[in-house]
């Protein structure tokens, strides 16, 4: 049977991990190869790296850094933030990585989505949304797509958005919460679950995990495929492994064995 | 010396790269000559089906993957190179309604997962049940968890052929095994340290 997916997802700026840089046992923790060699050996399935460089050297420093972790990282993980056009896109995977994630591009030229999928398979083109509800307390008036990095309202709504997406090709959603990204409430299951139950495509649910209960109400009720997490793994509230043995005992099914 | 077939799909240099890090000296070659004269060949590939026959054909290495085949030097496919050792797939290819031809060196063909009740692709980890002895699983425990991202699964026309089945709705075949011939859906490259085991098995293979 198919295990659910637990990936941490790594900021990273300028080549290095800019976020919960606080294990104290690592030689260089703000070294994203050390950082994934580190998640990897807890157990990670996957790992997400995302790139908030500004500097027009970014293209160039984050494919050296996806080159160095291709050497040592043997899990699949995937690489977003800023990726504008195709070749953006040639240089990442061909440096190693095995999937890459698209934002505001995929919404300002939803071509480049199709393109990226004929040009190198729907398994490496992730599109990552971000959603924020339009009315906050009530769900049933819908979520609208953001880009920008949640700066620009697009009018968009996300369920069709999401249907769009997959229609393109996109091989996987990575659906990020506006509301709850960095409150630890749990994920927005609502939104999870609205987009989960309408695309044939895996979805990998985003946004607002504080505790391990999270992570399984994102999977039971948000009907997510895989489950993302950044500062409750980073700032060591709690380990990948503890995190799959939580899961394990509420039956939902992960990799143990690694 | 290991050389990775490169047809122009795919990622690649994770699969050289799982090599080199485990010490062993492999390249991605595009070249059918520097193919022929390899210790061991590996097929790698994702993505389409006729479309990449189509880059194999091409790129000149049908004739060459045939002759190591016969050869019974070590061979390795992975995912589509798994699919395309068989006859024919499923899959459509471009305007086509005819199913793709593979390469015919098994009988059977590619299918897609028809299932209401999971996504398509399959993408994540699973378990392999091992279902014929083999040096490739050597130290590698049955019921190991590998990776997958696939769509189209192999049915192999006689069931001897098969090494290991998985389960994704259906129990389905995973790898099949024949003398030095071995080819698996999973992603052993991206298959953490029971994937890397297998690599080493299969550059360690008489």
């Amino acid at each position: 049977m198919l295990t659910k997916r637990i990936i941490p997802c790594l900021d990273v700026k300028d080549g290095r991990v800019v976020k919960g840089t606080g294990f104290v046992k690592l030689r260089d923790a703000g070294d994203p190869v050390e950082l994934a060699a580190f998640y990897d050996r807890e157990g990670a399935d996957e790992l997400v790296f995302l790139d908030i460089t500004a500097s027009s050297e970014r293209r160039k420093t984050m494919v050296e850094m996806v080159r160095r972790v291709a050497e040592r990282i043997f899990i699949p993980y995937t690489v977003g933030g800023g990726i504008t056009d195709i070749e953006d896109i040639r240089a990442i995977l061909r440096a190693g990585a095995d999937k890459i994630a698209i934002n505001t591009a995929a919404v300002q030229n939803p071509d480049l989505i199709s393109e990226g999928t004929e040009l190198f398979g729907s398994q490496c083109v992730v599109v990552a949304i971000d959603a924020r509800r339009r009315i906050r307390d009530d769900p049933s008036r819908g979520w609208e797509v953001y880009i920008h990095g949640g700066r620009t309202p697009t009018g968009i709504d996300v369920r069709d958005w999401a249907l769009q997406v997959e229609k393109l090709g996109a091989g996987e959603i990575l659906l990020t919460s506006m509301d709850r990204d960095g409150t630890k409430d749990g994920y927005d299951n609502d939104l999870n679950r609205t987009v989960a139950e309408s695309v044939g495509i895996p979805v990998i649910a985003s946004g607002g995990v504080g505790k391990l209960e999270h992570l399984a109400e994102g999977i039971e009720i948000g009907k997510a495929d895989a489950v993302l997490a950044a500062s409750i793994f980073h700032y060591r509230e709690y380990g990948i492994r503890q995190a799959k043995e939580y899961l394990a005992t509420r039956g939902i099914s992960v990799r143990l064995e690694y | 010396m290991i050389a990775i077939i490169n047809y122009g799909a795919g990622n690649l240099c994770s699969v050289e790269k799982a090599f080199t890090y485990l010490g062993y000296r492999a390249f991605v070659t595009s070249d059918p000559k520097i193919v022929s004269e390899a210790d061991r060949v590996v097929l790698p590939g994702v993505g389409a089906f006729g479309k990449s026959m189509e880059r194999l054909e091409q790129a000149g290495m049908i004739p060459v993957v045939k002759e190591i085949i016969a050869s019974g030097r070590p061979f390795l496919g992975i995912c589509l190179g798994l699919q395309m050792l068989f006859q024919e797939s499923a899959e459509v290819f471009g305007e086509m309604t005819a199913k793709a031809k593979g390469l015919g060196i098994f009988r059977g063909e590619a299918l897609r997962f028809e299932t209401t009740r999971f996504k398509v692709p399959q993408i994540g980890w699973n378990r392999i049940k091992i279902s014929k002895e083999s040096p490739i699983f050597h130290g590698i425990k049955d019921g190991s968890f590998f990776y997958f991202v696939h769509s189209y699964y192999v049915k192999p026309a006689v069931t001897e052929l098969v090494a290991c089945t998985t389960e994704y709705d259906i129990e389905y075949c995973s790898g099949i095994s024949r003398g030095n011939i071995h080819a698996f859906q999973f992603h052993p490259e991206k298959s953490g340290q029971v994937g890397l085991k297998l690599l080493k098995n299969f550059a360690e293979l008489n």
